[in-house]
Order: structure tokens, then C-alpha cells, then sequence
């Protein structure tokens, strides 16, 4: 039998990540901030970084990071399955567009904005708006989840893939909702204020200083589910997880257990979303599709649902090769063959076939948490230690 | 003697199955009652209802004076009814400690922001928490394994560790659904003394379902008899050893005598 031991120790070192995870924020702000701009640079390897990660790679990833992470709440740690996350997503992003930028241009509210007080529209400080958008969203997660979480766990999804497609089609026709103009339609809101950071404004092509901000707000999602996850309602989701109905005759309220993972999720959906409107200086209503749902589902599966870590690498890449990755080396593979695919156009194909080869052969993703590894090979285990674990288990 | 929990009436029907049938049952406070019956006579069902998962389709359920029919499980278990199942359903692939701490989950009080904070409140009050589920592993005996996952314990070990996990939620009533289900004689009699003690040294009741005749002649102060979802004897061990119509029901069904 597979033996292993519970994650006694994983908990206390939970804290030596901060460490780590600074140092290699760091290098990559050093890269990116003083050292691709440094005129002594090689060119091999500016061209390289340009090619293989440019700076707004870099950052769009990290903006797909914070949203998997939120969705790994849901459905790595509580075990509901979301097909609709860009909803939250959605919902950030147009908090970003209305609180900061001219779109309510017959308005002249300015709190703490990064633009001079004149400025026609609402510009409320990014970091406030961080907040407002993730509340917003978990008030919507709740909304949604309130009469559906009682559902069964595949009507869920067909809900929550219902709330993904609508809530992004009332933005592509938001510019009649109801007589109001809440979206600006498929023209999109452009222009959404810089970061202030107190020094100055961090404006669309300030790279090096938005990965900061975006590696800081990935960290601080980490932190998050990371506490959450050994506290009480960590381990309440977990034992939904594991066994509902167990769970509700131990006195965990499934309902309200439930909602929360989808209103924290919701959260960091709303986080994401704004920071992706900062990311692109603007929100765009036809960005926000399904596809994204299944990439960022697939991001938690391929990395290890339940592991944030294992979240961050699958997200990483997954975003990475539908960013930059499949691009660069189809340039490569075309200029070495003389070929000319269309390599970009492959990426969904490629996810397909990453993710059934995934759920052949290692379906509790590459950075697994442990004990799902366990979950998803019971049935092995249990065909070998159905007549030996009784007594050999233990020392 | 004051009664922990009354049930009153109470039917369960399946479409046309009525698997209880009017069956009025209660618990006096410390003591140890048993529910003995053939295969599908209806007893987990009715464990079921009282833990509030089936609602009863009539009759009533009174717990510490106050009707709790209708009430929620995860209510019912937090007011402190808490049960074992039939087929142990631990938290696998969680460890011994977190299963207990989940059952503590109603009396805890950290929200989010005190968990995300770790204030010293939450964190004094984890710390209370799994000294208090330490004790109690100890207690079941199972104290060795507490950060073990749960399936990795052995058999006997687990179903120890489902009764400490009951015992968590520091219940006044305890059901305890076939606890001794697969245990070899000398484990038996280990539980039946861990169960004495439980009702001597705590402020609890105790309702078993057993098969083991041995464990429930032991062990019981009153005995009910279910059959066909209907109530067909009550009374002390002496009692139903030689009640006519118990015999009757069992030798009737002989595979039923012991699973
Ligand atoms: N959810 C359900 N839906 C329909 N019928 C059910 C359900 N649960 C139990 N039953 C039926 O009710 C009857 C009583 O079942 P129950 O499990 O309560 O018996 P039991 O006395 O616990 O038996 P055992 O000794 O085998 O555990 C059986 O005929 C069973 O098939
Ligand atoms: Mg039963």
C-alpha cells in the first residue's frame, strides 16, 4: 500500500515560500525593469527575452495566475466544479472600467485617483478599486451560488456555465442595458487610470513595475489560499470534498461552506479582473468568452488541483504557450524548415491533447497535492491493499 | 430519569416502502439503549432521521425539550446528536486530527479575515482546538495516529477514529450504527469497555445498532426490536432473550442472524 505520511510538516513550512518566492520576484523585476532596457545588454538575448517572454507576456500571465488561483478555491479545495469563471473575470474588469476612467464622463468623482482632480469620470485608486471589484464579484458569487450550490454537482456546472455566457453577452450589449450605457458595447472602455504607487503613476508600458505590482497581488492570493486552506473553512471545503454528506452529520453548513469557497474565488476573480484591465489600459467585451473558463479549468487540472503551487507552473504555461510559446517556436521551427504553419492556430488542439494525454497518464496534474493523488489513484490502490491494508497498515 | 432525545410516531416511507413504521423510541440521558433487528428493518433509516438526513414522513423528534423534526443535519449535529455510519465514511484523505477538527468546526469561530490574519485569537483557538481532538484520539485510542490520513489506519483503528470524531462535537447523544461490524471478539470487548467508560465518564448517551448479540447483551440497559420497520419488543436483555416474538423474527430470516 502507499504509504504516506500526512502533510504535518508541509503546514509549518509554509512560511519559508515568502523567501523564496521574493528572490525570484526580484530577479525577474531586475530582468525586466534594469536589465532588458540596459544598453550593454547582447542582442542575442534581448531578442531572445522579446521573442520567448516579453515583458507583457510576463505580466498576462501572472494576471492568468491570480485568476486560476481563485478558481482553485472552488475547485481544487471545495471540489464544485466551475465552468464559468470568466464571469468574475468580467465583472473585475468592467469595476476597473467604471471607477477608473472617463466612461462616466458626465461625472467628476475623483477619490485618491491617479489623474488630476478635473478629469471628467469616476477615478477611484487602483487600490481601492482592487477591493471594490473583488467584493463585487464575491457578492455576484454568492448571488449565483445561492440557488444553485444545492444543486447536484453537474447541474452546478451547467449553471455556473450559463452565468459564464450570460453575464459577458450583458457586457457586449451593454451599451443599451435598459436605456444605459454600461459597457460601451463592443467598443470597449479605453484608458483606464496608471497605478498610482505613491512615487508615481504606473501607466500602460510601465512593464517592469506592473510585474511588481502583479507578482505582489499573485503572492498575496498564494498567502491567501495557503491560510485558508489550513484553517476551519479550509477544512471544511476539504471534507465537502471528500464526503458531503459525512460532512453536513459533523456540522459543517454545506450550503454557506460552499458558497464562501465561491465568493473567495469569486474574489480573487474580481482581483484579476482588474488587474487585467491595468494590464491592457482598457476592458473589451468580446475578450471575455467561454474558452476562458475551460483555459483557466484546465490550468488547475494540469497543474494539481488543490496545489497552489501546482496552479501557478500549469497556469504559467498554459498561458505561456497560448501566448508567446506556440508563436516563438513555430518562428523557430518555420525559419529552420522553411515551412510556413500557422502554429498559434494549433493551441487549442494542443490543450485537447495535453489534457487528455493528462487524464490518461497523470491526472492529478504535474504538481499534484498529495493526498488527491491518493483520491485519483484509489481505485489502484484499493485492488491491491483491499485484502492486505487491514493489518499491514501503520509501522 | 429525564429522556436526551424522544421520537415520537415517527414512519419513513420509501415510495411504497414504509421502512419505519410508527415507531416511537427515546434515549434516557446516560445510558446505553440498543436498536437490534433483522437485515432492512429499518434501523439505519432511522438513525437517519433522528441525524435529520430523511425527514420523517410523520412524527416528531424532541431533543432537550425542543422539537428538532425539522431542523437541518449539520443543525442536529451542532445541538449535539453525532453518529458513526454503518459503512465508515471518515475523510480519507484527511488526517486523524483534521477529521476531528472538522467535527469541531460548528463550536469554532474564526471567519475568513481571522484565518487569512492568523489573529492571536485563531490562533489560540486552533491550538485549543487540536489539543482538544488530541485528547480525545487518545481517549478513542487512537491517539498514535494523528497525522495519519485516515485510510491509511487499519480497520479497527478506523472505526475508532469515526467514534472520536463523533465524539468531537461533544454530543449529548451518541449513535453508533454497527460500530463493532468486522471486529475479532478481543476487539469487541474493547469497545464495549470504551464505551462503559465513555457513558461513565462523560455526560453522554449512547444508542447502538448492533448485530453482535455478545456486544448488545453486554452493553445495553434497554433493547428495542425493529422488524419490518415496526417496533416488536422493547425491553432489558433478559427480556428479549426470551421474548417469543424476537426468536420468531430471527430464526425466522436465519441469513439475517449475523451479516
Ligand atoms: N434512501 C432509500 N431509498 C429507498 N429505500 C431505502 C432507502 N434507505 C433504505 N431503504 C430501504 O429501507 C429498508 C430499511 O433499510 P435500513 O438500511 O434502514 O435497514 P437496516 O435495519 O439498517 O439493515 P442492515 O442491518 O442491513 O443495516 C430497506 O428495505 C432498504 O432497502
Ligand atoms: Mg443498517
Amino acid at each position: 500500500m502507499a504509504k504516506t505520511t500526512a502533510p504535518s510538516n508541509v503546514a509549518k513550512s509554509n512560511r519559508k515560500w515568502i523567501t523564496g518566492y521574493s528572490i525570484i520576484g526580484v530577479l525577474l523585476f531586475i530582468t525586466y525593469q534594469f536589465l532588458l532596457p540596459w544598453e550593454g545588454l547582447p542582442l542575442g538575448i534581448y531578442d531572445a527575452i522579446y521573442q520567448w517572454m516579453p515583458p507583457s507576456a510576463i505580466n498576462e500571465s501572472l494576471v492568468y495566475i491570480i485568476m486560476a488561483l481563485g478558481l482553485n478555491i472552488v475547485v481544487g479545495y471545495a471540489g464544485l466544479l466551475d465552468l464559468g469563471y470568466v464571469a468574475f473575470w468580467a465583472i473585475g474588469g468592467y469595476c476597473a472600467g467604471w471607477f477608473m476612467s472617463e466612461f462616466f464622463y458626465f461625472l467628476n468623482i475623483n477619490f485618491l485617483g491617479s489623474v488630476p482632480a478635473e478629469a471628467p469620470g469616476i477615478h477611484i485608486n487602483f487600490w481601492m478599486v482592487l477591493l471594490i471589484g473583488g467584493f463585487i464579484c464575491a457578492l455576484f458569487g454568492i448571488l449565483i451560488g445561492a440557488p444553485t450550490l444545492r444543486l447536484k454537482s453537474d447541474y452546478l456546472a451547467l449553471v455556473t456555465l450559463g452565468f459564464g455566457e450570460i453575464i459577458p453577452q450583458v457586457f457586449f450589449n451593454g451599451e443599451n442595458f435598459f436605456g444605459y450605457n454600461i459597457s460601451n458595447g463592443t467598443k470597449g472602455i479605453v484608458m483606464v487610470d496608471p497605478i498610482p504607487v505613491g512615487v508615481k503613476n504606473l501607466g500602460p508600458f510601465d512593464f517592469g513595475w506592473k510585474l511588481l505590482i502583479f507578482l505582489f497581488l499573485t503572492a498575496v492570493m498564494v498567502f491567501i489560499s495557503l491560510r485558508l486552506r489550513r484553517g476551519r473553512l479550509g477544512r471544511a471545503w476539504l471534507a465537502i470534498r471528500e464526503d458531503e454528506l459525512a460532512a453536513s452529520m459533523m456540522g459543517v453548513p454545506l450550503m454557506r461552506t460552499k458558497l464562501s469557497a465561491y465568493a473567495v474565488g469569486a474574489f480573487a476573480g474580481g482581483l484579476g479582473g482588474v488587474a487585467f484591465a491595468t494590464h491592457v489600459n482598457g476592458v473589451y467585451a468580446e475578450r471575455f468568452n467561454f474558452t476562458i473558463s475551460i483555459f483557466l479549468l484546465a490550468m488547475v487540472v494540469l497543474g494539481g488541483m488543490g496545489n497552489v503551487w501546482g496552479v501557478i507552473l500549469g497556469a504559467f504555461i498554459l498561458s505561456w504557450v497560448n501566448g508567446n510559446g506556440l508563436t516563438a517556436f513555430g518562428q523557430l521551427y518555420n525559419d529552420r524548415f522553411g515551412t510556413d504553419i500557422d502554429f498559434a492556430s494549433f493551441t487549442f488542439l494542443l490543450f485537447g491533447l495535453v489534457l487528455i494525454l493528462m487524464m490518461l497518464f497523470k491526472r492529478e496534474g504535474l504538481l499534484p497535492e498529495s493526498r488527491l493523488k491518493l483520491m485519483l489513484h484509489e481505485g489502484e490502490l484499493d485492488d491491491e491493499d483491499a485484502s492486505s491494508s487491514k493489518k499491514k497498515v501503520g509501522k | 430519569m429525564a429522556n436526551a432525545l424522544e421520537a415520537k410516531n415517527i414512519s419513513v416511507q420509501f415510495g411504497g416502502l414504509l421502512a419505519v413504521n410508527n415507531v416511537t423510541f427515546d434515549i434516557p440521558n446516560k445510558s446505553i439503549v440498543s436498536l437490534i433487528g433483522p437485515n432492512g428493518a429499518g434501523k439505519t433509516t432511522f438513525f437517519n432521521v433522528l441525524t435529520g438526513l430523511y425527514k420523517p414522513s410523520a412524527g416528531k423528534i424532541v431533543y432537550g425539550g425542543k422539537e428538532i423534526t425539522d431542523l437541518p443535519p449539520h443543525k442536529i449535529a451542532e445541538i449535539g446528536i453525532a453518529r458513526t455510519f454503518q459503512n465508515i465514511r471518515l475523510f480519507g484523505l484527511m488526517t486523524a486530527q483534521e477529521n476531528l477538527l472538522v467535527a469541531m468546526h460548528s463550536h469554532l469561530k474564526s471567519g475568513i479575515t481571522a484565518t487569512i490574519l492568523r489573529t492571536p485569537r485563531q490562533r489560540k483557538e486552533e491550538r485549543e482546538a487540536e489539543a482538544k481532538a488530541q485528547e480525545i484520539l487518545d481517549f478513542a485510542g487512537v491517539g498514535k495516529w494523528t497525522h495519519e490520513f485516515a485510510r491509511n489506519l487499519s480497520y479497527g483503528d478506523q472505526r475508532r477514529l469515526e467514534v472520536a470524531r463523533a465524539l468531537a462535537l461533544n454530543p449529548k447523544v451518541l449513535l453508533l450504527d454497527e460500530p463493532t461490524a468486522g471486529m475479532n471478539a478481543q476487539e469487541s470487548q474493547v469497545f464495549i469497555d470504551f464505551i462503559n467508560k465513555l457513558v461513565a465518564e462523560r455526560d453522554i448517551a449512547v444508542m447502538l445498532i448492533e448485530h453482535d448479540m455478545k456486544v448488545v447483551m453486554a452493553v445495553s440497559q434497554r433493547i428495542t426490536v425493529l422488524d419490518q420497520g415496526e417496533k416488536i419488543a422493547e425491553g432489558s436483555p433478559a427480556e428479549i432473550k426470551s421474548n417469543p416474538r424476537v426468536i420468531e423474527a430471527y430464526l425466522g430470516k436465519p441469513k439475517a442472524a449475523r451479516k
